[in-house]
C-alpha cells in the first residue's frame, strides 16, 4: 500500500477546509467601534456599580475588541437613558444596564413614546432584593418596634428613597397600606445618597438593596428590619420576610442588560454571548453571593416573556399606587 | 503618635519605586488630561480605572490619585493659556487667569496656580491625616437643610460683593438657573423647560458646555473684537531669573486667595453632594470679598487665581475622606475611584478605614509624594506652554475654536451640546458688550441644581416650614451670615442714598 502525495495532500486541503471556517462562524459578527454602554442610573448608585463591574470582568478577560464606554444617563428616573438608546444612530453598538425604572418609566411617562418590547433582550445579569433598614441609634430592633414607632409620631415619620414611582417608593407604599403607616417621604437623587443620609440621621429608615447598605451594616450603624425577597436572604438569615408576616408580596431590582432597538440579530448574538460569558466569571458569581443578589439567567425568549409580567406586575403596582 | 507612624509606613509604601513610578506617570498623564478641554478628572479616571488591574490595589489607587491630583493642576493651564476651562473645577480660574495671559503675564498666572494648588493640597493632607475621623462626622451632620444653607451663602458671596452692577449680577444668576432647571425634575421626575420639544433638553445643560461657550468661544469672539487680530499680547520667554521673579510676586500678591482656598476648598470638598467645582468657585467669591481691591478681581489679579486652584487641590483631597471613612463619594470621581475598590475586593464602608490601614495609609502617603510630583512636574512644563501662547492670534484663534468643539463633544459625544457652545459663545459675546458678569451665571448653573433639590428636600422634611433654616444648629449660623450678605448692598445704598439727602439741605 503506497500513500502517494497527492493523497496526502488531499488529505491536508480537507483538513483546512473541515478547520478553517470554523473560527470565522464563531466570530461572524464584531463591534467596529467603542461600544456606547449606557447606564440608566447617576454615578455612585447600586446600577453604576454594577455597570462598571462588568465593565472591569470584560476588560481583564480582554473579552470585547471595542471597549465598552460607560455613560451616565439617570435623569428622569431614566427616561434620558432610554431616549438615548431607543434613537441611538447606531443599534449595532449601543447597549443598556437597567433597572426596574425599564418598566416603571414608560409606564408613568406614556408621552415619551417608549416601547420597551422593541429593544433587544441580552442577559438578565440577576435581581437585587431590598431590606428595610434603620439606624442603630433609634433603638428599634424588630419590624413590630418599627410599625409601633411610625404609629406613635403621626406622619412625622422621615424615610427617605430615589423618587416617586421609584422601586424602593413601590415597596414603602406597599408596606404603609399593608400596617397603615403615615410616612413622610424625601426623594434623593441615588440609593449612595439615601444611604448618606441614613448614616447621617437626616432620616430616620430606608427601603436599599443591601449591596448600598452593607459598608453601614457591617460597621454597626444600620439594622436590617425586613427583607421584601421570597426566602430570607443567606447574608441575613435572621432578617424576617414580609412573606413569613403574611403578605403575597416580594420586590427584586432587575440588574439586566439590554440592546438598543433595532440591533441586528448577529449583534445581539454577539452580546449575548459576551454576557454569558461574564455572568459565568468566577469574578461575578462572587459578586452575586457578596451582595445578596439571586441569580437569574433567561435567554432572550424568556426574557421577553419576563419584561412582558414586569409591565402588568408595575402597571398593577402603579395603579394601586395612584401613579 | 501613632498618626504619624502609620503616615510614616504610607509615605514609605508611596516611595516604593514602583509606586513612585506610577503617581510620575499618572501626574503627568492627569495634567494633560486636566489641560484639554472637555476631559477632566472623571474622564480620565475612568478611562484609565481598566489598566489598574495590572498591580496591586494600594498601587491602583496611588496611580488614579496622582491622576486626579494631576488633573487638578493641568485644568488651569488651558484656562490661563487659552480661555477655555481645561475642566469644570478650573473654570473659576480663567475669570483672572486669562486677563494676566492678556496683560503678558501669563506666566505668572501659571506660576501662582501651580503654588496655590501645592499649597492647596498640602494645607488638606495635613487636615486629613489629623483629623479624619472627626470630619467625617462633620460631613455626615450636613443634611438637606445644611447643605442649601451653604449654596445660599455661595450665591450671597456673589451678590454681595461690590464693583459689579448688582442687577446685572442678579439678572446673570437667574439666567443661570434657569439654564440649570432645564431638564428633569430631581423630585417629581418630571421633564422642565424641554423648549421646541427637542429631546436634547431633556439631559438638561451640561455646566461644561455653558462654561466652553462662553470662555471658549465668547472669549475668542471677544478677543478678535478688541484686538482686530493682531498679536493680541507679548507674553516673554520664560527664564529662570523671570520664574523667580513670579514665584516672589505670585507668594506676594496671591498668599491671601492661597490661604482661603486651602481651607475654604478643604471643608467644601469634604461635604457631600458638593465637590471641587462648586469649591473653587465659592473661594473665589470669598477671596474677591474680603479683598481690599475687589475691582482689580476678574481684571487679573493674583488672588483671583489663587483661590480657585488653592481650593479645587484642597476640594480633592477634601472628597476623598468621605470616600475612605464612610464608603461615600464626595465627587464623581471618587463615585469612580469607589467603583474601583470594590473591584479590586475592598468593601468601601466605614470599616475600610480601620482594617485596610495599609491600603488606606498608602493612600494618603501618596498623596502627599503626589502633590510635590506635581508641581515639579507642572513647574517645568510652564514654558512650553508659554511657547504655546507666542504664536500669532491668527494661529490661536482656530486653534481655540477647534478645541472648544472637540472638547464639548468629548465630554457627552452629543451633537446637540455643539450647537449649544455656539450659541451660549454667541449669546455671551453680545452680553459682554453690554457689560453683564458671567461669572455668577456660570456659579447658577453649577450650584443651582444642588440648591433646588436641597431646598425642596428641607421643605418636605419640615412639612413646608421655613424655619428650618434657622433652628438647626449648623444650619441657622449659615444662613443668618448668608442673607446679611445678600442684603449688604441694599442698606449700602440705602445708606448712601440718606447721606446724599441729608447733605443736600445744609
Amino acid at each position: 500500500m503506497t500513500v502517494s502525495k497527492r493523497v496526502l495532500l488531499q488529505l491536508g486541503c480537507a483538513a483546512i477546509v473541515a478547520l478553517a471556517p470554523l473560527p470565522s462562524v464563531a466570530q461572524e459578527w464584531e463591534p467596529r467601534r467603542p461600544i456606547d454602554f449606557t447606564i440608566m442610573a447617576g454615578p455612585g448608585g447600586g446600577a453604576d456599580q454594577i455597570a462598571r463591574f462588568i465593565q472591569s470582568v470584560a476588560e481583564e478577560y480582554d473579552m470585547t475588541n471595542r471597549p465598552l464606554v460607560p455613560s451616565n444617563r439617570g435623569g428622569g428616573s431614566g427616561a434620558e437613558a432610554l431616549i438615548h438608546v431607543a434613537n441611538a444612530s447606531d443599534p449595532d453598538h449601543t447597549i443598556l444596564v437597567t433597572l426596574n425604572s425599564f418598566f416603571t418609566t414608560p409606564l408613568r411617562q406614556s408621552e415619551l413614546g417608549i416601547d420597551i418590547q422593541t429593544f433587544t433582550p441580552v442577559a438578565m445579569m440577576g435581581v437585587d432584593p431590598f431590606v428595610l433598614w434603620v439606624h442603630t441609634e433609634s433603638g428599634i430592633t424588630t419590624f413590630d418596634q418599627f410599625v409601633e414607632q411610625v404609629q406613635s409620631m403621626g406622619g412625622e415619620f422621615v424615610m427617605g428613597g430615589t423618587g416617586a414611582g421609584q422601586e424602593d417608593s413601590i415597596v414603602i407604599a406597599f408596606m404603609s397600606a399593608a400596617y397603615d403607616l403615615d410616612i413622610n417621604y424625601i426623594p434623593y437623587d441615588g440609593g449612595g445618597a439615601v444611604a448618606r443620609d441614613l448614616a447621617g440621621q437626616q432620616i430616620m429608615a430606608t427601603v436599599n438593596n443591601p449591596a448600598e447598605a452593607k459598608g453601614f451594616y457591617e460597621a454597626g450603624d444600620f439594622v436590617p428590619l425586613l427583607a421584601f425577597s421570597d426566602e430570607r436572604l443567606p447574608a441575613y438569615p435572621d432578617v424576617p420576610t414580609i412573606r413569613e408576616l403574611g403578605h403575597d408580596f416580594s420586590y427584586y431590582n432587575q440588574r439586566a442588560v439590554v440592546g438598543a432597538p433595532g440591533m441586528s440579530d448577529e449583534a445581539a448574538a454577539y452580546y449575548q454571548d459576551l454576557f454569558g460569558r461574564i455572568y459565568e466569571s468566577e469574578e461575578w458569581q462572587a459578586y452575586l453571593e457578596s451582595e445578596s443578589l439571586a441569580p437569574l439567567w433567561m435567554d432572550a425568549d424568556e426574557q421577553r416573556a419576563y419584561w412582558a409580567t414586569q409591565v402588568e406586575n408595575h402597571r398593577e403596582l402603579l395603579e394601586a399606587l395612584g401613579e | 503618635m501613632e498618626i504619624l507612624s502609620l503616615l510614616g509606613d504610607g509615605m514609605l509604601l508611596a516611595v516604593q519605586p514602583q509606586n513612585l513610578l506610577l503617581i510620575v506617570i499618572g501626574v503627568t498623564v492627569g495634567l494633560f488630561i486636566g489641560a484639554m478641554p472637555g476631559l477632566g478628572s472623571v474622564n480620565g479616571v475612568a478611562i484609565l480605572l481598566p489598566i489598574t488591574f495590572l498591580v496591586p490595589p494600594s498601587g491602583a489607587i496611588i496611580f488614579l490619585a496622582a491622576i486626579y491630583y494631576g488633573a487638578m493642576y493641568g485644568g488651569a493651564i488651558s484656562s490661563v493659556t487659552l480661555g477655555i476651562p481645561g475642566a469644570s473645577t478650573a473654570v473659576a480660574t480663567t475669570f483672572d487667569g486669562r486677563p494676566l495671559a492678556r496683560q503678558g503675564r501669563a506666566s505668572l498666572a501659571l506660576v501662582t496656580a501651580a503654588l496655590a494648588s501645592f499649597v492647596g493640597g498640602t494645607v488638606a493632607n495635613v487636615f486629613f491625616t489629623a483629623f479624619a475621623p472627626l470630619l467625617a462626622d462633620v460631613a455626615l451632620s450636613f443634611g438637606p437643610p445644611e447643605i442649601f444653607a451653604l449654596m445660599l451663602l455661595a450665591f450671597a458671596t456673589f451678590v454681595g460683593l461690590g464693583g459689579d452692577d448688582i442687577p446685572k449680577t442678579i439678572f446673570s444668576i437667574c439666567f443661570g438657573l434657569v439654564l440649570g432647571a432645564i431638564g428633569f425634575d430631581q423630585i417629581s421626575g418630571a421633564p422642565r423647560l424641554v423648549l421646541f420639544d427637542i429631546t436634547g433638553f431633556l439631559q438638561g445643560i451640561g455646566f461644561l458646555v455653558l462654561a466652553i461657550g462662553v470662555y471658549g468661544i465668547g472669549e475668542m469672539l471677544w478677543t478678535i473684537e478688541q484686538s482686530r487680530g493682531d498679536v493680541e499680547s507679548t507674553n516673554p520667554k520664560m527664564t529662570m531669573r523671570g520664574m523667580a521673579a513670579d514665584t516672589a510676586e505670585a507668594t506676594r500678591r496671591g498668599w491671601k486667595g492661597t490661604a482661603i482656598g486651602s481651607v475654604l476648598g478643604f471643608f467644601v470638598g469634604i461635604l457631600p453632594a458638593a465637590g471641587a467645582t462648586p469649591a473653587s468657585l465659592m473661594s473665589y467669591g470669598v477671596a474677591k470679598m474680603v479683598s481690599r481691591v475687589p475691582h482689580e478681581f476678574g481684571r487679573g489679579n493674583p488672588d483671583g487665581v489663587a483661590a480657585p486652584e488653592a481650593a479645587n487641590n484642597s476640594a480633592s483631597t477634601g472628597s476623598m475622606l468621605p470616600m475612605l471613612t464612610l464608603g461615600i463619594p464626595g465627587s464623581p470621581t471618587t463615585a469612580i475611584l469607589l467603583g474601583g475598590m470594590v473591584i479590586w475586593g475592598l468593601v468601601p464602608g466605614p470599616l475600610l478605614f480601620v482594617q485596610e490601614t495599609e491600603f488606606v495609609w498608602g493612600l494618603i502617603g501618596s498623596f502627599y509624594i503626589s502633590n510635590v510630583a506635581a508641581v515639579l512636574i507642572n513647574l517645568a512644563f510652564i514654558p512650553v506652554f508659554i511657547w504655546m501662547l507666542r504664536m500669532p492670534f491668527t494661529i490661536l484663534a482656530p486653534m481655540i475654536f477647534v478645541l472648544s468643539i472637540a472638547g464639548g463633544f468629548a465630554a457627552t459625544r452629543d451633537m446637540f451640546d455643539i450647537w449649544l457652545i455656539v450659541i451660549f459663545g454667541l449669546g455671551a459675546f453680545v452680553l459682554r458688550r453690554f457689560d453683564y458678569p458671567l461669572a455668577p451665571a456660570v456659579l447658577a448653573i453649577v450650584l443651582g441644581p444642588i440648591a433646588e433639590p436641597t431646598l425642596r428636600q428641607s421643605l418636605l422634611l419640615s412639612s413646608g416650614d421655613p424655619s428650618i433654616f434657622f433652628t438647626r444648629p449648623v444650619a441657622a449660623p449659615i444662613t443668618i451670615i448668608a442673607l446679611i450678605l445678600l442684603f449688604l448692598p441694599a442698606v449700602k445704598l440705602l445708606r448712601r442714598g440718606r447721606g446724599k439727602s441729608g447733605a443736600e439741605p445744609s
